[in-house]
C-alpha cells in the first residue's frame, strides 16, 4: 500500500510536470507575406478583383498603346489566345471588350489568381477551359496597352 | 523487503530529480526531455532557418539542404553533367564544362566557400573548387546555377581551395599534388624533388564576379591541403596548411607521414600585388579554359586562355614563410577576430593554435629556425599562442560560433569537441556516427558567425539507416550548439559524398530567389518570343527548331521534312511568366538527355535524325491537367526524297495525301 502511494505521488509530480506545456516556438519567418498575392475583399459587380477600379477609355484609340499591346500579345498570349472567335487553349479575344469591362479584363490578366479564385466569371471560364490561365507577370502599364489593342481588334477606331 | 522499500524510494528520488530537471524551460540537461524533434522539425508550408550549402563530393554536384529540418530543396550541377535537366547537355551548357583537355563530364567537388564583405557573408555567390581537373566555379545564388568556371593550369589536384579573402578579393586555388610544370613535363617521377613544383593561384574576383587568375605562386613541391584567408587585422594574409614535407612520391601514407613536423605556409598577399606592379611577375605560356554563362543569351561560352604570370618567392622575398606545425596539418582555420590560426596536425595529439600578432613579430625579428627550399621557416615557438591539450584523436577541422568557441572534428575518435579559443580549455565533446570529415557552422569561418548549429558531415553511416547494399547513404548530423552542452538533434543523408558545406541565413537568399526569366529580357539568338515567331529552318544538314512551350502544347507539334543524317537542333522557349512552371522536352531515340526549361527561358536540345520514322516528343514536367496532351510528332525522311519542311500546330490536314483542307 505504501509502495502506491509512493508511486501516486511520483505520477503526480510527473503530471504535473507533463501539463507544462513546452512553450510553442513562434517561429518568426517574416516570410508570411512572400509571394501572397492580397485578397481584395469585395466582388466588385463586373469589374473583377485586383489593383485596376476604374479605367478611361478614349476615342480615338490611342495609337501608341495598341503597337506595345500588339507585341505583347504576341510574346505572351498569342499561343492560347486566337484574335477571332475561335477557343483554342483560352477563349478567342473577338468581342471581349464588349463582354467584359475594361477594368476586368485588366485585372485578369495582372491578377489571374486572385481572379480564378475568387471572380465567379473567371471561374466559369476556368470550367470551360480546365485550364488555369497563367500568370505572365504583365504589368499593369502593359495591361492597358493589352486593352488597346483589344478595342481595336474589336472595331474601335 | 526491507531493500526493495529502499530501492523504491531511491528510484522515486532519482525520477523526481530528473523531472524537477525537465521542469526548467532550458539548460544543459535538455537531453532528457526528448524535444529533439521538436527542434528540427519544420512544419509543413514553413520555412527552414538556413541555407546548408553542401559539396558532393565525387557527384561533382553542390545539395542545398535546409536547417534545421535538413530537407534536401535542390541539386545544383556544377563539374558533372546532369540528365535531370539537361547540364551538360543542352548545346547552352555544354561549354560549362570545357577544359583544356576537351569536354570533362565529372569532378570531385570538395569545398564551399559562400562570398563575404568585411569578412560578413554577403549572399551573392557560391565557389566551389573541382578537385581532379582542377577547377574553380561559381554558383550565382539568385538562381542557383552554375555561371562560371575556371580551369587552373600548372596545377595537379585543386583541393586546397576556393577558400576566399574578406571582401572576395580573391578565391585561392593550390595544388594538392604538385606536378612538374612550364616546359620540363617528361622526367622521371623519382626526380620529384628536383622538378616537382606546387602551385597557388590567386584568382581576382570582381564586382560582378568574374574570375580571373591575377598570379601564381611557384611553391616547393609539397602538397597543399586546405587554407584560410586572414581577416581583420590579419587581412592580407592568406594561410595553407601543408603535407608531404617529405617530399615523397610513392607509398605517401608512411613515407608522407616521417616528419615530426610539417607546415603552415603563411602568405602576405599583399606584398605579391606590389611585385605584381612592379612589374615582376613572369608570363608563362599555358592552357586552361574559362567558361562563363551569359544570363541574357541563356548561353555559356568557353575560352581557352594561354598566358598566367607567375611569381617565384624564391627570389622575391617577403610573400612566403613557413610555419612548423606537427604531423600533416589538415584544416587551417583563422577565428572570426583574425588573430588565432587553428591547425589539426591530422595525427598529433594537440591542437596547436598560431597567434597572428606573434607571427608577425617574429617575421619582423628574423625569428626563423632556418629556410625549406629558399623559404624561411619561423620558429615554432615564436609563432605559437599555444596548444589544445587531448583534444581527441585525429584533429581535421575547426570552424567557430559568436561565442568565442571553436568546434574540432575528430576523425579517429568520431567526435566534435568544443573548446574556447582564449583559454585553449575543452568544455564539451559528443560522439558522431561514425568518422565525422569536416564540420560546419553557419557562418563559422566569417567574422560574424551566425550560430546556433553544428552540423558533422561523416565518412561512414554503417548502421545508422536502413541498408541499401554494399552501397550506404552518406550522411550528415546537426547538433544544438545554442546551450553549454552540444546536443546531437537529427540525422539526415546525403547526396554524394559531403565534404565541406556553409550554411547563411535564410532571410538573406530568399528575397532575392529569382522566379522567372523575363521573355523581354531573353536575348537568345534562337529563342521564340511568342508563338507567332516559331519556325523550322534548314541550314545545310541542320534543321533548327524555334519551338514554343506553354501549358499545354508544343509549338511547332508537327514537324516533317527531316532528312535522315541530318542534325535537328530544338530550340524550346517556354512562354510561361510564372513562377514554377518550368516545361520539359524529351525525343524518342535522343542519345544525350531531356531539357528543363524554365520560365522564360530558351534551352535547345539536339537530335540525330539517324533513322527514317516519325518520332514522338513531349513534355517531361507535369505542367497542367493537360500536361499529358503535350506532345508532338517529327518525321523522318529518306535522304533523297522530296518531303518540303513544313511545321505547325492545331492545323488538321487531308489524311492521306497531308494537303491543307
Amino acid at each position: 500500500m505504501k509502495k502506491l502511494f509512493h508511486l501516486v505521488i511520483l505520477f503526480a509530480m510527473l503530471a504535473s510536470c507533463g501539463n507544462e506545456k513546452p512553450k510553442e516556438e513562434k517561429a518568426d519567418d517574416g516570410y508570411g507575406d512572400y509571394e501572397t498575392p492580397e485578397t481584395p475583399k469585395k466582388v466588385d459587380e463586373g469589374r473583377g478583383l485586383g489593383e485596376v477600379k476604374e479605367v478611361t477609355l478614349k476615342t480615338p484609340l490611342e495609337q501608341d498603346r495598341i503597337g506595345r499591346g500588339l507585341a505583347i500579345y504576341e510574346m505572351k498570349c498569342q499561343a492560347c489566345h486566337k484574335l477571332n472567335d475561335q477557343r483554342v487553349v483560352g477563349p478567342g479575344w473577338k468581342d471581349i471588350t464588349t463582354r467584359r469591362k475594361p477594368e476586368w479584363i485588366m485585372n485578369m490578366i495582372t491578377n489571374v489568381d486572385v481572379m480564378l479564385d475568387k471572380d465567379p466569371e473567371a471561374q466559369k471560364l476556368l470550367e470551360l477551359c480546365l485550364m488555369r490561365m497563367p500568370n505572365q507577370n504583365v504589368s499593369v502599364g502593359d495591361a492597358r496597352d493589352i486593352l488597346e489593342f483589344m478595342r481595336q481588334n474589336d472595331g474601335e477606331k | 523487503m526491507k531493500t526493495v522499500h529502499k530501492i523504491l524510494w531511491g528510484i522515486a528520488g532519482i525520477i523526481t530529480a530528473f523531472s524537477i530537471y525537465s521542469c526548467k524551460p532550458s539548460g544543459p540537461k535538455e537531453a532528457i526531455t526528448g524535444d529533439a524533434a521538436s527542434r528540427a522539425y519544420v512544419a509543413p508550408g514553413k520555412y527552414d532557418e538556413f541555407y546548408n550549402i553542401v559539396s558532393g563530393g565525387f557527384n561533382g554536384q553542390i545539395g542545398v539542404y535546409g536547417l534545421p529540418s535538413g530537407r534536401l530543396l535542390k541539386i545544383i550541377p556544377v563539374f558533372s553533367t546532369f540528365t535531370e535537366n539537361g547540364y551538360g547537355y543542352s548545346e547552352e551548357s555544354k561549354p560549362m564544362l570545357n577544359t583544356a583537355n576537351g569536354f570533362v563530364p565529372w569532378d570531385d567537388l570538395h569545398h564551399i566557400s559562400l562570398s563575404t564583405t568585411n569578412g560578413e557573408h554577403d549572399g551573392r555567390w557560391a565557389f566551389a573548387n573541382g578537385n581532379n581537373t582542377p577547377r574553380v566555379a561559381r554558383v550565382d545564388l539568385k538562381t542557383f546555377k552554375t555561371v562560371e568556371i575556371l580551369e587552373i593550369p600548372n596545377s595537379g589536384g585543386n583541393h586546397s581551395s576556393p577558400y576566399i579573402t574578406e571582401n572576395t578579393e580573391y578565391v585561392v586555388a593550390s595544388t594538392r599534388f604538385s606536378v612538374p610544370i612550364g616546359n620540363n613535363l617528361d622526367v622521371p617521377i623519382s626526380s620529384f624533388k628536383e622538378n616537382f613544383k606546387g602551385t597557388v593561384s590567386f584568382i581576382k574576383v570582381d564586382t560582378s564576379g568574374h574570375m580571373n587568375i591575377a598570379f601564381q605562386l611557384i611553391t616547393p613541391g609539397v602538397s597543399f591541403d586546405l587554407a584560410r584567408a586572414g581577416k581583420g587585422p590579419s587581412h592580407g594574409w592568406f594561410f595553407f596548411s601543408t603535407y608531404n614535407t617529405e617530399q615523397a612520391y610513392t607509398l605517401l601514407e608512411v613515407n608522407a607521414s616521417q616528419k615530426d613536423k610539417d607546415f603552415i605556409m603563411a602568405v602576405n598577399w599583399k606584398k605579391a600585388e606590389e611585385y605584381i606592379k612592379a612589374g615582376k611577375g613572369k608570363s608563362v605560356k599555358t592552357k586552361y579554359a574559362h567558361n562563363t554563362l551569359d544570363e541574357s543569351t541563356h548561353l555559356s561560352s568557353s575560352k581557352i586562355l594561354e598566358e598566367v604570370l607567375q611569381l617565384d618567392p624564391a627570389e622575391l622575398k617577403d610573400i612566403l614563410y613557413f610555419i612548423p606545425c606537427p604531423k600533416s596539418p589538415h584544416g587551417c582555420d583563422v577565428d572570426p577576430s583574425g588573430e588565432y590560426i587553428v591547425a589539426s596536425g591530422k595525427l598529433a595529439a594537440t591542437i596547436p593554435v598560431f597567434s597572428f600578432t606573434k607571427l608577425m613579430d617574429a617575421i619582423s625579428k628574423k625569428d626563423f629556425e632556418g629556410d625549406f627550399a629558399g623559404i624561411p621557416v619561423v620558429k615554432y615557438e615564436s609563432a605559437l599562442y599555444g596548444e589544445v591539450p587531448k583534444p581527441g584523436l585525429g584533429p581535421l577541422h575547426t570552424e567557430f560560433d559568436e561565442k568565442g568557441n571553436a568546434y574540432t572534428s575528430m576523425f579517429v575518435s568520431s567526435e566534435i569537441v568544443k573548446w574556447n579559443v582564449k583559454d585553449l580549455k575543452v568544455l564539451d565533446r559528443v560522439p558522431t556516427y561514425y568518422s565525422i570529415g569536416h564540420l560546419s557552422v553557419p557562418g563559422g569561418p566569417t567574422r560574424k558567425p551566425h550560430g546556433k548549429y553544428v552540423v558533422a558531415y561523416n565518412k561512414i553511416t554503417k548502421d545508422r539507416y536502413l541498408p541499401t547494399g554494399p552501397e550506404l547513404t552518406q550522411s550528415a548530423q546537426l547538433y544544438d550548439i545554442s546551450g553549454d552542452k552540444m546536443k546531437l538533434i537529427l540525422d539526415f543523408p546525403t547526396n554524394g559524398e559531403p565534404h565541406y558545406a556553409e550554411s547563411i541565413p535564410a532571410e538573406m537568399l530568399m528575397p532575392k530567389s529569382q522566379k522567372i526569366y523575363k521573355l523581354e529580357d531573353n536575348k537568345h539568338p534562337y529563342a521564340a518570343l511568342g508563338e507567332g515567331k516559331t519556325k523550322v529552318e534548314r541550314k545545310g544538314n541542320e534543321v533548327h527548331v524555334y519551338m514554343t512551350a506553354i501549358r499545354s502544347h508544343l509549338t511547332p507539334d508537327n514537324i516533317e521534312g527531316i532528312k535522315q543524317g541530318d542534325d535537328v537542333y530544338f530550340h524550346v522557349t517556354n512562354l510561361e511568366q510564372d513562377w514554377d512552371v518550368p516545361h520539359g522536352f524529351a525525343i524518342k531515340g535522343a542519345n544525350n538527355a531531356e531539357i528543363l526549361i524554365m520560365p522564360g527561358e530558351t534551352q535547345t536540345l539536339k537530335w540525330k535524325a539517324d533513322r527514317i520514322g516519325v518520332f514522338p516528343f513531349y513534355c517531361t514536367d507535369f505542367c497542367s491537367a493537360l500536361h499529358q496532351e503535350m506532345q508532338g510528332y517529327a518525321r523522318v525522311s529518306a535522304p533523297g526524297s522530296n518531303v518540303p519542311t513544313k511545321y505547325s500546330t492545331g492545323k488538321i490536314e487531308d489524311q492521306t495525301t497531308g494537303a491543307d483542307q
